[in-house]
């Protein structure tokens, strides 16, 4: 049986997860999981992952989640370049220092930012809460084009950098679907998310 | 144990946690995140528990038993799935429990809403019933068998809450028995000894209050927490 990675390329962990694979060329049945339709919370994917998040990966009878384990557990199974996870004790430090910081620091606000830009004003309907400016000139955030002109400069260079490594095609290919997310709010079905209406009102407002 | 001789390798130089450290201008120079644990090992300074404590396993490779940070790939990626969903989970869960009975109410001299609490309450039972459920099962420890850092970490989180009055191994049998198996690992008297400051918690309330940094401080927080 192949390797699956259960993913939605909504989501941020499964694009680093999506792009990881793919770049060091690890075949995958890629298993397509809709957040959105409330997929994560199928019987069929409690099997997989009881925690009913995404990224998660089954290999044979091996499951896994947390896109940080998966990319690290694809990393050492398939001797993935050293430069991606290196052996070196300082620079293996320095890479797991970014993760676990990453939790709670930029992955956490941009995921806030994503939800009051994108998802909520079509749920709650909060006043004239118009999508002014995109959520791609959102914050700086790791992984997603950013419009030129709202990130800092070594930032973007930094993005420019990563965009060049992983490879243009590559890029725009796990990206392809998060960029129209404005565009896909137009057609949202707002009845379908209601169920993330508790969720919200907690969280944001 | 193991574990104390590798705690007994190297000279860890220990900055007392109090209110006003953190701040400092000499902890600045370390560390510019501001938050503790920081490691620094000859000109080298590291943040982030979980990276540190890979760091020591790997480091102090000959002396530090396998299980606790296990080479075998799929057990090492049980270490990384835990030390990544914790972040959100348990542990934020937990320190949000204690944070609300013990700083903020003090911090924003505001009462908290009964609301809020049941919410924190409601997350940190979820977060609970996954670490039965999805990371312990039916094992003794979250790998298997033996003891590693995973439940370490967890089970500190538990006890971070417990000094304010909120035990969350209260009616899980399950969680106690782990917690028990843990302790004994460990040591008792190591337990204790990381968990001293903390269980003497719930004079902090007035502690804050009475500091006398408290007044600087109190902006300061009061970003946190909002």
């Amino acid at each position: 049986m192949a390797l699956e990675l259960y993913l939605d390329l909504f989501s941020q962990p499964c694009r680093s997860v999506y792009i990881f694979a793919k770049k060091n060329n690890i075949s995958f049945d890629f298993k397509k999981l809709s957040l959105l339709d409330g997929q994560q919370y199928g019987e069929d994917f409690g099997k997989i992952s009881l925690i009913r998040k995404v990224p998660a990966l089954r290999d044979g009878d091996f499951c896994l989640a947390e896109s940080v384990a998966i990319m690290l557990y694809l990393a050492e199974k398939f001797k993935t370049p050293d430069f991606w996870y290196p052996a070196d004790l300082r620079q293996r430090a320095r890479v797991n220092e970014y993760l676990s910081w990453q939790h709670t620091a930029i992955r956490m606000h941009g995921s806030k930012i994503f939800w009051l830009r994108v998802r909520s004003p079509s749920l709650i309907c909060v006043g004239a809460v118009r999508l002014v400016m995109s959520y791609l000139s959102s914050l700086p955030f790791i992984g997603l084009l950013a419009q030129r002109e709202s990130c800092s400069e070594p930032l973007s260079a930094w993005r420019d950098r990563v965009q060049e490594a992983v490879g243009k095609e590559l890029f725009d290919e796990a990206h392809q679907y998060i960029l129209g997310a404005q565009e896909s709010v137009k057609s949202m079905d707002s009845s379908k998310m209601q169920v993330y209406k508790p969720k919200i009102l907690r969280l944001f407002m | 144990s193991t574990l104390d001789q590798s705690f007994s390798l190297f000279s860890g130089i220990f900055i007392k946690y109090t209110l006003r450290q953190q701040y400092s201008k000499e902890f600045g120079d370390i560390s510019i995140v501001r938050k503790v644990p920081v490691m620094k090992d000859g000109g080298f300074i590291l943040t982030e528990s979980t990276a540190i404590l890979e760091y020591l396993t790997q480091k102090y490779s000959g002396s530090v038993a396998d299980h606790w940070f296990p080479a075998d790939l799929q057990q090492r990626a049980r270490v990384n799935e835990y030390f990544s969903w914790q972040h959100m989970n348990l542990r934020a869960h937990c320190s949000k429990v204690f944070l609300l009975r013990v700083r903020v109410p003090i911090v924003m001299d505001a009462e908290i809403p009964k609301e809020t609490m049941d919410f924190a309450l409601e997350n940190v039972k979820q977060s609970l019933n996954l670490l039965e459920e999805k990371f312990l099962q039916s094992k003794p420890f979250i790998l298997g068998d033996k003891i590693s850092v995973a439940d370490v970490v967890a089970v500190v989180e538990i006890i971070q809450p417990i000094g304010t009055g909120f035990d969350g191994f209260e009616g899980r049998p399950k969680l106690i028995a782990w917690r028990d198996r843990v302790k004994k690992e460990l040591g008792e008297k190591l337990f204790e000894e990381a968990h001293e400051a903390l269980m003497k918690s719930s004079n902090m309330p007035q502690k804050l209050k009475n500091s006398s940094s408290f007044a600087q401080l109190k902006p300061i927080l009061q970003k946190l927490f909002r």
